[in-house]
């Protein structure tokens, strides 16, 4: 699993390694059952505060990523499946419509956005592993 | 667990010269704060009254509950402190530097101090005055960090290291936050280790913080926006909360804004004026807008509000 940071982005670094993390199970770098670096070890590899990198662990923990064991580390769980599905349904349609919206004023026809959709899903692992 | 460190109120000036004026802010058990300000703007005065050596004409500073004017020396060891310059005895060998520090310092680990001074390949025989400057910054850190501090006190300690012996020096500084999670208070000019390792940031600028959030908070909170009006309204931004800055361009202003929120927009747009989308502004744009005085500027918004 390889995390750059940029420590001059607008968004947060912890935000950044979440991300990152929640990247590296989506396309299948990390499965079910792999440990993530430690803290120490994370943090020394980026090059940041180790309260940086607990933050964005405890993060993934919440969101149902990754199970932190008291003294063995941090394990990867899988896909996040935490809230409940009326919930799932509602966040997705609403980054949907963002994304929609925006490829829409940058001046894409459906069938464009369609094959973008497409193309962006076959670097994920969406059919690899049932929820 | 009570704020390891606390400035309340704290007034300091040489002769003429007013250096701290109200200084308050404080740093939570295991946070890491990042104490900012030009030169000459106090950061090491401040620095210095918490450790004791200096006292305050007003305001009290105190470090883990103890008011710094009153520190016993078997509380000194639960302090780490660095200076500007590292200072050690240069005529000393490295490990007669060690000899000395273990026998006079109670809580000091020599063993640390030794395995520490063999990972970083620092040179036992050599005399610490023939080390390289981020050779005698990594002995000091070792020094500063083998008694276990609680806190830890940094002035400066990036000054004069090139790009390699920083991030060694920050490689140390985050095995020791592993290691004990002390808290850490620092002064820096190199403000992108500054955005790496920071939890909490203050701007110190004419004797007082200006600014204190926490690194996620500036990037929520802070955004630039140019504002541009022509017309019999003024070309000069109305004066809203929130307004940190406002630097003139050639047309508008470039303004950067604090929690900004439709109400002050509005006040904002008042009268057909534009106002660009946002952008978060880097550390050093922030710490430019903040530190650095616009004579034209200042005066513009002066004279208006004392028409």
């Amino acid at each position: 699993m390889l995390i750059r940071i940029d420590p001059q982005s607008a968004e947060p670094i912890f935000e950044q390694i979440v991300f990152q993390v929640k990247g590296s199970i989506a396309r299948g770098d990390l499965s079910q059952g792999d440990k993530l670096p430690s803290v120490r070890e994370l943090a020394k590899e980026v090059a940041v505060n180790p309260n940086t990198v607990i933050r964005a662990y405890e993060a993934l923990e919440k969101d149902g990523v990754v199970v932190r064991r008291q003294g063995a580390g941090c394990f990867v769980l899988g896909r996040a499946n935490v809230l409940k599905d009326g919930e799932r349904r509602r966040q997705l349609d609403s980054l949907l419509k963002r994304t929609l919206t925006e490829a829409f004023h940058l001046g894409f026809r459906a069938d464009e956005i369609r094959k973008a959709l497409e193309k962006g899903m076959k670097g994920l692992r969406f059919d690899k592993e049932e929820r | 667990m009570s704020r390891p460190i606390v400035f309340d109120n704290v007034y300091r000036h040489f002769g003429e010269l007013d250096v701290l004026r109200g200084l308050t802010f404080d740093v939570r058990p295991g946070e890491v704060f990042a104490l900012l300000g030009r030169n000459g703007s106090g950061k090491t005065t401040a620095l210095r009254i918490l450790l004791g050596f200096l006292a305050p004409m007003r305001g009290t500073a105190r470090i883990l509950g103890v008011d710094s004017q009153a520190i016993a020396p078997v509380d000194r060891d639960r302090i780490g402190y660095i200076s500007e310059g590292h200072r050690l005895y240069a005529s000393m060998r490295v490990k007669d530097a060690v000899s000395f520090e273990s026998d006079t310092r109670p809580r000091f680990r020599r063993s640390y101090a030794e395995a520490a001074i063999k990972r970083c390949g620092l040179p036992i025989d050599k005399h610490i005055g023939l080390l390289s400057r981020g050779q005698r910054a990594q002995l000091s850190l070792i020094f500063a960090v083998a008694a276990e501090p609680e806190v830890v006190i940094f002035d400066d300690p990036a000054m004069g290291l090139d790009v390699v012996m920083r991030r060694e020096f920050l490689d140390a500084m985050i095995d020791l936050l592993s290691d004990q999670g002390c808290s850490v208070l620092f002064s820096s000019h190199i403000l992108t280790d500054v955005e790496r390792i920071a939890d909490r940031v203050g701007i110190l600028d004419q004797g007082r913080l200006v600014v204190d959030a926490t690194m996620v908070d500036l990037r929520k909170r802070v955004q630039k926006r140019h504002w541009n009006r022509d017309g019999e309204m003024g070309r000069i931004p109305p004066t809203v909360d929130g307004l940190l800055r406002a630097r003139p361009r050639r047309q508008g202003f470039d303004l950067t804004l604090l929690d900004f929120d439709g109400e002050r927009e509005a006040a904002l747009l008042n009268g057909s004026a534009t106002l660009s989308d946002p952008a978060v502004p880097t550390l050093e744009e922030l710490f430019l807008d903040i530190t650095t005085r616009n004579d034209k500027t200042e005066s513009l918004l002066r004279n208006r509000e004392s028409q």
